[in-house]
């Protein structure tokens, strides 16, 4: 198992997690999960599993709460929500994202050759 | 991992909650596969499909409970959990291994943590005093004359006071007081009791809190003042049931009432801070006009001022001493003094400190003799256990996950070990805190206390990693697929097991040889003390503290020939006689030279003074070698006499006959009429010093003694003796009868005490080399039954089976005995200085110890080399 890849994963997973809830209110983890794969075109292969991991790992830091209710066809679930203090997370991990995000898309932009 | 407050607290939570939120996690993975099932055949899958297909989109279930179960709590503690849970179980199941591990460990963490908790009281506590660090005992520099030598006058001490500028004050006690020198009267029979005089203001410098009631007052150190005593702490328990109203109430002693004015706190305890051995129930102000014509009698300790160092005031006393009258009033008594400043703890451990480093070491061997026969075992266990971790790593614990799965079965084991240890440990101090045997300082002080749980959690955990670490490499590094194989042997790892363990057990035979050469050499130097000529014969004497003096030396005389006559008289009394000093006990000293000679300065010697009876030196078996013994005629009408010892005779008439001879003792002259044989005075280890003899008729004497010398059990005679005693004087108090033997045992207890112990560190030493030997051989024996086998098939004989394996063991014992002695021989320097009449090298003790590792290490490599010879080739072939 290497452990670097999996650190990425992690960060990844808890902001995509988030944005779930924030974008779609309460949910369950099945719920979720299929949310995330739908959105990403079946591109990430997740790994369902794991999304547990990352909602106790929410919850343990007070960004999502967790609420047992029922589901839209009655079977007993649980429920999670985003928190205020997981809503100032996510805008500041998203920032922090993006601002990456365009960072590594202008280095990887570079043309080659070019002096600086 | 760095959490906020908040979280922490959520995860400590999650921690108590794990069976709870299991149930729950489980229930909602549950309902997440029924999810995607449910969808998934809405999608139109059917029969098994669904529930394949939501099952690979999860993943694994079990790595999803434990990925979450990590997340939720604190992971590495969870892991530790599991880790300890999977030793334990482990360990239980392999309980002969487990047993004798944890005895091992216990044997070699317990004598660790005993002998701690002794350095610990003794060396590295600090005094149970105020600011102990300023406390200073001032001896002198030239303490040849025992007592009277390194004490001072209470002028001395006074102007002492006066004059320093780095002492903030100085306090002393009474340094003559003898044992059971005060009569308990008004219950019964007078009760000897100990009195110790003290300076008004020694509790105050030392800054002990009393326990009830309060110190002495100025005005109570003067003479005729209202008599007061304060009380020790076990004496009032002992005697009036720790009854609090006694505070204020007078107690008789010696006849007269006085005023018990306070209790010592228990924590105080004279004796083991300045007189070793020595138990004081009552203390009395000590008054310095009374005693200021006395010559040293009083034994000081100073206080410095805050941020005054020993060394400065040390300075201080070199300029200041010298200068010090012995007696104001009396100027032609002389001044100055080679004063002497130690601290307190220095003058209380400072002698032992070396012997406990000594000790200390001894059983830090032990305990790497021990780390290293567990690494062997579990070495051992590891080479069995191959396939497990081959297994284990198989199915993917990381090479990382199985050192610490291994380093924590070891810890587990080394905590168990200290458990079993602790209560070895706590045995052995309750046994010695109760010996009165040992005269050793601060020993009545000695517990398991905090800081000795701490040394021993700290023990265990390094031991746990020592001898785990070895093992853990080892077996994770393990080829898995040679493991695995079918009857497998893992050929190139198992010779390197056998490599180190054989460098493992060399290491053991070098450390054993180090502590037996070390024990015999201290075994050696004690019986060497044994062995010396003391001067006088203890055996079949015994000694009583008697209540018959007076100021006046005829009536002194008659009361002590009237005493002996019937004393004499009693069946069984081969001979008796009176002195006022026993030798290794007690001692005081005047002054004695040659009349009509001057003499330089620290030419003349303090000399040991004994007021006695005649025939006090045949019962003491004390050999005169020339001239006469002290007759009854030699009485206060006569002419003075005086007994000198070989010494006295050297050095003030060498070349001469000094029977005849007029000698000068404090300006009286005095015939030498006898010489005797020198006797070990202050320890049983120093040269005699200069030592005299003189008539109690003709001189005063101190509290005396009564010494007799029988063929029977000296302790039968006590009855019949004290009946006569009591028929003379009826105020006899109820004293112990003491073997003179006794005194001698005292004397030489701390020597023994070390002795012994290093002793049985050594045996343990080698007990557990021995262990180790036996454990590699047999193992490399069962290891090897095929290859045995086949040889004899071949033809091999027995005997040359069991040779071959005898020869290997010895070459590894020889290895480390050659190693051993090599470290012995440099480390022995060390010690020198606590050895008696051996040299560090001593070669019998070095052959000596030499044969016996090779004995035993023989002994060992026998048992296996038998087994192996008996291996039937037939069966061993069969077989694997």
């Amino acid at each position: 198992m290497s452990q670097s890849k999996l650190d990425l994963l992690q960060g990844t997973l808890d902001l995509m997690v988030l944005q779930t809830l924030e974008a779609m209110g309460a949910m369950h983890g099945y719920g979720i999960a299929r949310r995330i794969e739908q959105v990403s075109d079946n591109e990430v292969l997740l790994n369902q599993g794991t999304i547990y991991a990352a909602l106790v790992r929410l919850q343990q830091r007070g960004w999502i709460a967790a609420e047992w209710g029922t589901s839209d066809n009655n079977r007993k679930a649980k429920f999670y929500s985003i928190t205020k203090g997981g809503r100032k997370q996510l805008a500041a991990d998203s920032a922090y994202w993006h601002r990456l995000a365009g960072v590594v898309n202008r280095v990887l932009a570079m043309p080659k050759g070019e002096e600086l | 991992m760095r959490f906020s407050a908040a979280e922490f607290a959520r995860r400590v939570r999650s921690l108590f909650q794990g069976e709870k939120q299991d149930k729950e996690m489980d229930a909602e993975l549950q309902a997440h596969l029924e999810f995607a099932v449910e969808e998934n055949m809405q999608r139109g899958m059917t029969e098994e499909q669904p529930r394949r297909e939501a099952r690979l989109r999860f993943g694994g279930v079990q790595q999803a409970r434990e990925l979450q179960r990590e997340a939720r709590s604190f992971g590495w503690l969870d892991v530790l959990r599991q880790d300890i849970r999977f030793a334990l179980r482990t360990l239980r199941r392999d309980g002969g291994f487990t047993i004798v591990a944890v005895l091992i460990l216990g044997l070699g963490i317990g004598v660790n943590v005993a002998v701690f908790s002794v350095v610990n009281a003794v060396l590295l506590r600090p005094l149970s005093f105020r600011e102990p660090q300023q406390l200073l005992r001032i001896l002198t520099k030239d303490p040849k004359g025992g007592e009277s030598s390194s004490t001072y006058t209470a002028d001395s001490m006074r102007e002492m006071a006066e004059r320093s500028h780095t002492l903030q004050s100085v306090t002393g006690y009474f340094a003559f007081s003898a044992n059971d020198n005060v009569k308990l009267m008004g219950q019964g029979q007078p009760q000897p009791i100990t009195g110790m005089s003290v300076a008004g203001n020694f509790f105050d410098t030392l800054g002990v809190e009393p326990l009830y009631g309060r110190f002495f007052r100025p005005e109570e150190a003067v003479h005729g003042a209202r008599p007061v005593v304060v009380l020790s702490y076990a004496f009032w328990k002992q005697q009036y049931n720790a009854d609090m109203n006694l505070v204020g109430q007078p107690v008789n002693l010696d006849g007269s009432p006085v005023t018990v004015v306070g209790v010592l706190s228990p924590s105080f305890d004279f004796g083991a801070v300045f007189s070793p051995g020595r138990k004081v129930d009552v203390y009395t102000p000590a008054v310095m006009e009374d005693i200021r014509h006395w010559g040293n009698t009083m034994a000081l300790v100073g206080r410095m001022r805050p941020g005054i160092t020993a060394a400065q005031a040390q300075a201080e006393a070199d300029l200041v001493f010298p200068t010090l009258d012995h007696d104001t009033s009396r100027p032609a008594n002389g001044k100055g003094y080679p004063g002497r400043l130690l601290t307190l703890k220095d003058f209380v451990s400072g002698k032992l400190r070396r012997s406990l480093l000594v000790l200390w070491a001894a059983v830090g061997l032990i305990l790497l003799i021990v780390c290293v026969n567990l690494s062997n075992l579990l070495l051992a266990r590891a080479a069995t256990r191959n396939k497990e971790f081959a297994l284990r790593t198989a199915l993917g614990a990381g090479r990382a996950r199985l050192i610490r799965q291994l380093v924590t079965e070891s810890i587990v084991l080394s905590l168990a070990g200290a458990g079993l240890g602790l209560v070895l440990a706590a045995v052995t101090t309750a046994y010695l805190t109760h010996q009165t045997s040992i005269i050793l300082p601060l020993l009545s002080s000695v517990t398991i206390d905090g800081q000795a749980l701490a040394w021993t959690v700290a023990l265990a955990l390094l031991c746990g990693c020592l001898f785990g670490m070895g093992a853990a490499f080892k077996a994770s590094g393990a080829n898995m697929q040679e493991a695995l194989k079918e009857g497998g042997r893992g050929a190139t790892s198992d010779k390197g097991h056998e490599r180190l363990r054989s460098l493992l057990v060399i290491s053991e035979v070098a450390l054993a040889c180090v502590l037996l050469v070390g024990a015999g050499l201290m075994l050696r130097s004690f019986l060497r003390v044994l062995d010396v000529d003391l001067g006088f014969q203890p055996s079949q004497t015994a000694a009583i503290s008697i209540d018959s003096n007076d100021r006046d030396s005829t009536k002194r005389a008659v009361l002590w020939h009237n005493l002996l006559d019937h004393v004499g008289a009693v069946g069984g009394v081969e001979s008796a006689g009176i002195s006022d000093g026993l030798p290794l006990s007690g001692n005081r000293s005047w002054d004695i030279s040659a009349k009509g000679k001057e003499y330089r300065d620290g030419e003349l010697q303090d000399t040991f003074v004994y007021i006695v009876s005649p025939e006090y030196l045949h019962t003491m078996g004390i050999r005169l070698l020339e001239g006469r013994d002290l007759t009854w005629d030699d009485g206060a009408k006569s002419r003075r006499v005086v007994i000198i010892n070989q010494t006295v005779a050297h050095r003030l008439w060498p070349g001469q006959d000094p029977v005849g001879q007029t000698a000068l003792i404090g300006g009286t002259e005095a015939t030498v009429i006898g010489v005797a044989a020198d006797v070990r005075e202050t320890s049983a280890e120093l040269p005699a010093g200069w030592q005299m003899y003189l008539s109690g008729g003709q001189f005063g004497a101190d509290s005396p003694y009564l010494v007799v010398r029988t063929k029977l059990d000296p302790s039968a005679l006590a009855p019949s003796v004290m009946q006569a005693l009591r028929q003379l004087n009826p105020r006899q108090p109820a004293t112990e009868f003491q073997l003179v033997q006794s005194l001698v045992d005292h004397a030489v207890s701390p020597r023994r005490f070390f002795a012994m112990l290093v002793a049985i560190f050594a045996a343990l030493g080698l007990i557990l080399a021995a262990l180790g030997i036996y454990g590699v051989i047999s193992y490399s024996v069962a290891q090897r039954t095929q290859e045995i086998g086949i040889r004899m098939a071949l033809g091999s004989s027995a005997g040359k089976i069991r040779l071959d394996v005898l020869t290997r063991t010895m070459r590894m014992a020889l290895i480390g005995l050659a190693a051993g002695a090599l470290i012995s021989f440099a480390a022995s320097r060390t010690i020198s200085s606590l050895l008696y009449g051996t040299t560090p090298n001593d070669p019998v003790t070095f052959l000596g110890m030499v044969a016996l590792i090779c004995v035993v290490a023989a002994l060992a490599g026998y048992l296996p080399a038998y087994r192996a010879s008996r291996i039937d080739p037939m069966e061993a072939l069969r077989n694997n």
